[in-house]
């Protein structure tokens, strides 16, 4: 048996770059960058460059940060390149951000979580089970992931926190039966909200998605009526996000984003793209860990994180 | 995106190619193309700058290639430069000679780790190991269930106890001693980002462990972030390479470059679906090809498994190689690929297609398709297994039975001819005619035939697709008129 355990067969090539820990610095607080070449009127080439790294930087894409350069450039900076980069960026948040927590009469407000794996949906429905709960209203989780081992196990640890019930079936089983069963509950037990989980599946899969879209017409069956279909994302997602979205949107109506992740470094600029081209609002967003962490969006403060100011 | 870039680079094509050399303004219109795809696919803004700056080091005063045009030679270098940087300085994973060898597994909340331990200890136990899999994620509800279940998927055992994560880590290496298990694979805490906490928590388990090999797993959706994840876990742990997850995403992938270039460690595995056997070694050509949008073979593979019946193509795969592939054969495969998908759509994924090639491939007909199948069904059995016995008379037939013409029954025989001997050729591990892209199919496609279970089935019948495009569009201008057109499959 050889002693030796990492063999290099060759030098790292060219791409390590000893000035990436400097450029990253310099991506910090670009914001300020921006604001001290602040001038009134036109914009520069330099400040454009800047506005660019910060964007492409905070994952808001090549196509949504050209559309940004341009308007830009086209309405020029009256009160500096700063506030007019702002003002855009506000302006992309434009949607109707309320929640709706009951359904019309005689029926059972659901809320149904969807997204690819790994971006935090069931503590996602943790958090929101006992904030509803916290705000008076009764809760119910439907265990709708029968795929991931051990999901309905997570879910139902989240229960016992939150004060909530559960529903749950065995792995495997038919999410749609899940779901339908939990409706049934809620209403003989005269349960204000459900939160139905379902499987993390990848976007790009239309068997999985056509599964979403039954969980989804099931849910929304007498007695249930689906108020909210939240996609949960992930904030380090790159440009993927898009994509997801656009999926999601088709498959289950999404009717808003939940941006979890963003108490690390990444900035989530994708969302930008997502509301403006999709016109999805973000109603939520995850910055850290603990139950009261997941907070309701709101513009300003995101697009000022996302400047870095 | 391939599209649109190898677009852009065509338009370039004619500005350059009459002066014969790329000089620095040539460049800088086309690594801007490329530099817009680098961060389309998620590669981190300073990694394409380094990036960009070997390639125009690769490229500057290069004088142009007669085969190639400028753009499809600049897109070359790309290509070049990133299997290089990605398929650098190779992991060989050796084993400890005094086992067990420890492998700890890190990285954020969501990377897919814990699915991960499960597909390595799957993977080592496929090399005639025996691996045991502790579950020291104490923190995240269900984990260790979650690892449990995996484990008892592929046949692994899972250690783990409610005391402290360093605890659990030294005591499943003993008990691992203990029963005789050489690779012991930690399954650690993610995090939802970086935070002290965390790093301590693993520096610790790494500490108390010292793991022949420490991987950190990172998922192939992640955006510019991914420099910072990699470069916080390698400063702490000293990395010893990536093992990247969640390829059947249809990101394209930068996220592996941006925490290549920063760690400088090599990527070991790639983990690609939610089977325990959507693992594999990683394989620096198809990320290559990936994260530049360049046909996205992978996405086609899967394509072809989910559809295809891997029994009827490795059946007829195996007589494709050894050269006895038969009308029969090539019928099956023929449904088999029109199972897929239209044509065209499948042409489109394919890598060094070119510009002709994929407007051709829009024009192909299904309806010719039924054609051709309509003329082997009117063969005999015996006709189909040997065509060398169709004379004048039987052709007469075939032609009348399938509701053709003689010199159609004529052009089918002859393509089925040329393919068979391309399928040889392919079963030696050389293609000489083909483009670039399906040269290293058909190698890949040589490597599968000796390795069966290595590649997904499916493979080998996109070489009969491509055959069979390339034979309808010999006859595209007689028919197209009438014809549907395949519109281009949504990507």
């Amino acid at each position: 048996m050889p002693e030796v355990l990492v063999s290099e067969t060759a030098p790292m090539p060219v791409l390590e770059d000893t000035s990436l820990e400097t450029r990253l610095a310099s991506s910090r607080g670009v914001f300020d960058r921006v604001r001290s070449l602040s001038g009134v009127g036109d914009v520069s080439t330099e400040q454009l460059n800047i506005v660019e790294e910060v964007l492409l930087r905070s994952d808001v894409g090549v196509a949504m940060t050209n559309s940004v350069l341009d308007e830009l450039k086209t309405n020029g900076a009256p009160d500096g390149i700063a506030a007019a980069l702002r003002t855009i960026l506000i302006n992309s948040f434009g949607g109707d951000r309320s929640v709706r927590t009951s359904a019309d009469a005689d029926r059972v407000a659901v809320w149904l979580f969807v997204g690819v794996n790994g971006v935090g949906k069931t503590t996602t429905i943790g958090k929101l089970a006992k904030q509803n709960h916290d705000q008076g209203r009764s809760v119910l989780l439907a265990a709708g992931d029968t795929f991931r081992a051990a999901a309905a196990d997570q879910l139902e640890q989240w229960a016992t926190r939150s004060g909530a019930e559960i529903v749950r079936a065995t792995e495997g089983a038919d999410p749609g039966s899940v779901v339908h069963d939990a409706i049934g509950r809620a209403k003989a037990r005269g349960i204000d909200i459900v939160l139905a989980d379902t499987a993390g599946r990848r976007a790009n899969s239309s068997n999985l998605l056509d599964e979403l879209a039954k969980v989804r017409r099931v849910a929304d069956r007498e007695p249930g009526e689906v108020v909210e279909t939240l996609l949960v994302l992930d904030a380090t997602t790159g440009q993927n996000a898009l994509s997801q979205a656009r999926e999601f949107l088709a498959a289950a109506n999404v009717t808003g984003i939940v941006l979890t992740k963003l108490d690390g470094t990444a900035r989530g600029g994708i969302v930008v793209a997502i509301e403006r081209d999709l016109g999805i609002p973000v109603k939520f967003v995850g910055v850290g860990e603990g139950v009261d962490d997941l907070i309701v969006f709101e513009p300003h403060a995101f697009v000022d994180s996302l400047l870095g100011a | 995106m391939f599209d649109a870039l190898s677009e852009r680079l065509d338009r370039l094509s004619t500005s350059l190619r009459s002066k014969g050399r790329l000089n620095d303004a040539d460049l800088d219109e086309a690594l801007a193309d490329v530099r817009s795809a680098l961060l389309e696919a998620d590669v981190e803004l300073g990694v394409v700058r380094a990036f960009l700056d070997a390639v125009r080091e690769r490229l500057s005063g290069e004088v142009l290639s007669q085969s190639l045009s400028p753009g499809q030679q600049v897109i070359k270098a790309v290509h070049e430069q990133l299997i290089e940087v990605l398929g650098a300085t190779p992991l060989k994973v050796t084993y400890a000679s005094k086992p067990p060898t420890v492998v700890l597994l890190a990285g954020l909340q969501g990377a897919g780790k814990t699915t991960t331990a499960a597909k390595l200890a799957n993977w080592f136990k496929q090399q005639g190991r025996q691996p045991y899999l502790i579950a020291a994620d104490l923190q995240r509800p269900a984990a260790v269930e979650q690892l449990r279940v995996l484990g008892a998927q592929v046949g692994v055992d899972v250690f783990s106890e409610p005391s402290s994560p360093v605890d659990v880590a030294r005591k499943g290496i003993s008990e691992a001693s203990r029963l005789g298990r050489d690779v012991v694979i930690i399954d650690t805490a993610g995090r939802l980002a970086i935070d002290q906490a965390l790093m301590d928590e693993v520096r610790a388990i790494s500490d108390a462990t010292s793991p022949h090999y420490t991987f950190l797993v990172i998922d192939a959706v992640t955006g510019q972030d991914a420099v910072h994840t990699a470069r916080s876990f390698h400063d702490v742990l000293e990395l010893s390479g990536l093992i990247v997850t969640k390829l059947d995403y249809d990101a394209r992938g930068g996220a592996v470059l941006s925490a290549r270039g920063v760690v400088g460690r090599p990527v070991v595995f790639a983990s690609s679906g939610e089977k325990m056997a959507d693992f594999d070694l990683f394989y620096p050509d198809r990320m290559a090809s990936r994260i530049l949008g360049m046909g996205d073979v992978l996405s086609l593979i899967e394509q072809a498994e989910r559809t295809m019946d891997a029994d009827v193509v490795a059946e007829s795969a195996g007589r494709m190689m050894s050269g006895t592939f038969t009308l029969d054969d090539f019928l099956a495969q023929l449904n088999q690929v029109r199972r897929m998908g239209s044509l065209g759509g499948i042409m489109k994924l394919m890598p060094g297609v070119t510009k002709e090639m994929r407007s051709a491939a829009n024009n192909i007909d299904d309806g010719e398709v039924a054609r051709v199948e309509a003329i082997v069904r009117s063969m005999t059995p015996q006709e189909r297994r040997d065509p060398a016995i169709i004379d004048g008379s039987r052709r007469t037939r075939i032609a009348r039975g399938s509701a053709t013409s003689v010199a159609a029954v004529n052009q089918l025989l002859k393509q089925f001819t040329e393919m068979r001997k391309m399928m040889r050729q392919m079963g030696n591990g050389s293609m000489p005619s083909m483009p670039g892209g399906l040269g290293r199919m058909a190698s890949m496609a040589a490597r599968g035939a000796k390795n069966t279970d290595a590649l997904p089935a499916g493979f080998e019948a996109l070489g009969a697709g491509m055959a069979n495009a390339a034979a309808s569009r010999g006859g595209k201008n007689k028919k197209k008129k009438g014809g549907r057109v395949t519109p281009p499959k949504q990507r």
